[in-house]
């Protein structure tokens, strides 16, 4: 592997979370508890989208195929995206939403700020504007799951319910494998070993103050370093992609 | 007596293009017709995001999407302005919305029309906000304060949204035969409610009345469709679509187009829930409502709990 190729499939990892993610946000529109949530989940589905594009942009740029942010958004298969297991959790209700947001955002809180260092100006850049929109997303989540959390019996249920349903895809966050050691070396990557402390400090502070327990890690799920994803992508990317594909000679 | 003096007062204020502010007195058909108009205006946004938000996830292309995504979250925000508004003519927004959950309040019936291809994203943008606005600008002038001032910062906005929608449509009727034929269809399926948005004629209009007395109103339902009219004609020939009227025909003695008979049995079914999505959109808003009642009860609850921890210490 050429630390080229690992670059494109570093990057690929960074845009194919947000993308997802951003689509499972751009879910929550019209059906907020509130109108202001209504506002704020979408908004929160525009920065991820935005961040999609720009490291789409970029794969497309560094790979040399001649593929657009579109090519790559909308054309390549359920095996071709490296998304992290954890953006494409269905939303279920508020509290699964919010309860995989915290994680979510938690860990891409502090790989950004380590990338801010990272010799490659474009992910450097990418994450130093990146953090200023996740500092949001994980402030945003972090209240929400503590209000949950101590708010009412039945929210404080419902919110543990969540978190020990999801907690399996959060191993996923942090494996590795050639692509971070090629690029570790170079200073383009971090190490994800100390990226997962950093969280588990994060989401333990957030738990003790929603009052939720931590679940133990048991079985925990793997996969998205090799485009081995849950039965639920596919369905994501086939409403997603539908128009591309059914008219694929279609400019828009 | 003093009620006359009160209303002689107010129209003197109105005659004189003074708007009228939340503490000033007013007649109470004169807050009665604004709460109705304006909370149906705001019900309307929050409604219009679910014909829109039916693509959302299928745009074809990540600019589109975000473009889409911004302009929903737009009229959301359109929302807020204006249940803001009518709040201050002394009723919450949570009693605006329950006329709007219990289908006592209405919402603009073209948002009872269903959006089924991409083009339909192109046409309502296009051809509904392009009729709103039209409405929109003329009540920058409305005689209440918070409402027109309101109007303002929402046209700002709504002139984006329909350059969004138009193009849309442009692009898709400069495309492939598939597209210009998607192209059309909306433009068929969403003129003649587009244009049946302004409401009925003059001689129909039950609101009328007062409104134009206290300014509530600028502009007549006929004079605002006909300007709409005028300007949109043009548009649609520039991108090669065909508006679905035979009997459009500019009339130079007028210096305006003629235009066909709408169909006002359809205008008065779907305004009374007979729409193809009028249940749907209802049902829609309700259950999200009814979703998000546990999460409304969690957070007022923990706040409580909040307050409770500050008084203690």
């Amino acid at each position: 592997m050429t630390t080229n190729e690992a670059l494109v499939k570093y990057c690929l990892r960074l845009g194919d979370s947000s993308l997802i993610l951003g689509q499972r946000m751009a879910a929550w529109c019209s059906n907020g508890p509130v109108l202001e949530e209504d506002i704020a989940l979408s908004n929160i589905g525009l920065d991820l989208f935005g961040q999609a594009r720009t490291m789409l942009t970029y794969v497309g740029e560094i790979e040399g195929k001649g593929r657009t942010e579109n090519d790559l958004a909308f054309k390549r298969l359920e095996r071709e995206f490296y998304n992290t297991l954890l953006s494409e959790r269905p939303n279920g209700h508020f509290g699964d939403t919010v309860v995989r947001n915290l994680l979510h955002s938690a860990y891409t809180y502090h790989l950004y700020t380590a990338l801010k260092d990272s010799s490659n100006e474009t992910i450097a850049a990418f994450a130093s504007k990146s953090l200023k929109e996740i500092t949001y997303h994980l402030r945003h989540s972090a209240e929400w799951v503590v209000r949950l959390g101590d708010g009412t019996e039945e929210s404080h249920n419902k919110a543990q319910v969540s978190l020990n349903e999801i907690w399996e895809y959060t191993d996923d966050l942090f494996t590795m494998n050639e692509v971070d050691d090629l690029l570790i070396k170079e200073n383009v990557a971090v190490d994800l070993n100390n990226i997962k402390s950093l969280w588990s400090n994060t989401i333990n502070e957030i738990l003790e103050r929603a009052t939720l327990s931590r679940p133990e890690d048991s079985f925990m799920q793997a996969g998205s370093l090799n485009g081995m994803h849950s039965e639920v992508l596919g369905h994501l990317l086939a409403e997603m992609q539908f128009l591309p594909r059914a008219y694929p000679d279609a400019n828009w | 007596m003093e009620d006359v003096k009160k209303l002689e007062a107010f129209q003197a204020k109105i005659d004189a293009e003074i708007k009228i502010e939340p503490k000033d007195w007013m007649p109470e058909d004169y807050r009665k017709h604004l709460q109705r108009q304006i909370s149906q205006h705001a019900h309307s946004e929050i409604i219009g995001m679910q014909p829109e938000g039916n693509w959302l996830l299928r745009a074809p292309s990540l600019r589109a999407k975000v473009v889409l995504l911004a302009k929903i979250q737009d009229e959301a925000g359109h929302g807020l302005y204006l249940y803001s508004a009518a709040e201050t003519l002394g009723k919450s927004r949570t009693e605006y919305l329950e006329e709007l959950r219990t289908a006592k309040a209405k919402y603009s019936s073209i948002f009872n029309y269903p959006t089924l291809t991409w083009a339909d994203m192109g046409a309502v943008g296009w051809l509904v906000d392009g009729a709103a606005i039209v409405n929109q600008v003329s009540l920058q002038r409305t005689s209440y304060g918070p409402y027109a001032r309101g109007m303002v910062k929402i046209c700002k906005e709504e002139s984006f949204h329909q350059r969004q929608g138009y193009e849309i449509i442009a692009d898709m009727a400069r495309g492939s035969e598939a597209q210009k034929e998607m192209a059309q269809d909306a433009l068929n399926r969403f003129w003649w409610p587009s244009i049946m948005m302004f409401g009925p004629h003059d001689s129909d209009s039950p609101n009328t009345g007062n409104a134009v007395k206290w300014k509530i109103k600028r502009a007549t339902n006929d004079e605002l469709r006909q300007s709409f009219i005028d300007k949109t004609v043009h548009q649609a020939e520039i991108i090669g679509l065909t508006i679905p009227d035979p009997d459009l025909k500019w009339n130079e003695a007028k210096g305006h187009y003629d235009f066909g008979k709408m169909d006002w049995d359809e205008f008065w079914r779907v305004v009374k829930g007979g729409g193809p999505c009028s249940k749907q959109r209802l049902k829609h808003y309700n259950d999200a409502h009814e979703n998000g009642k546990w999460v409304r009860e969690a957070a007022k609850a923990y706040s409580d709990k909040q307050l409770t921890k500050e008084k203690v210490a």
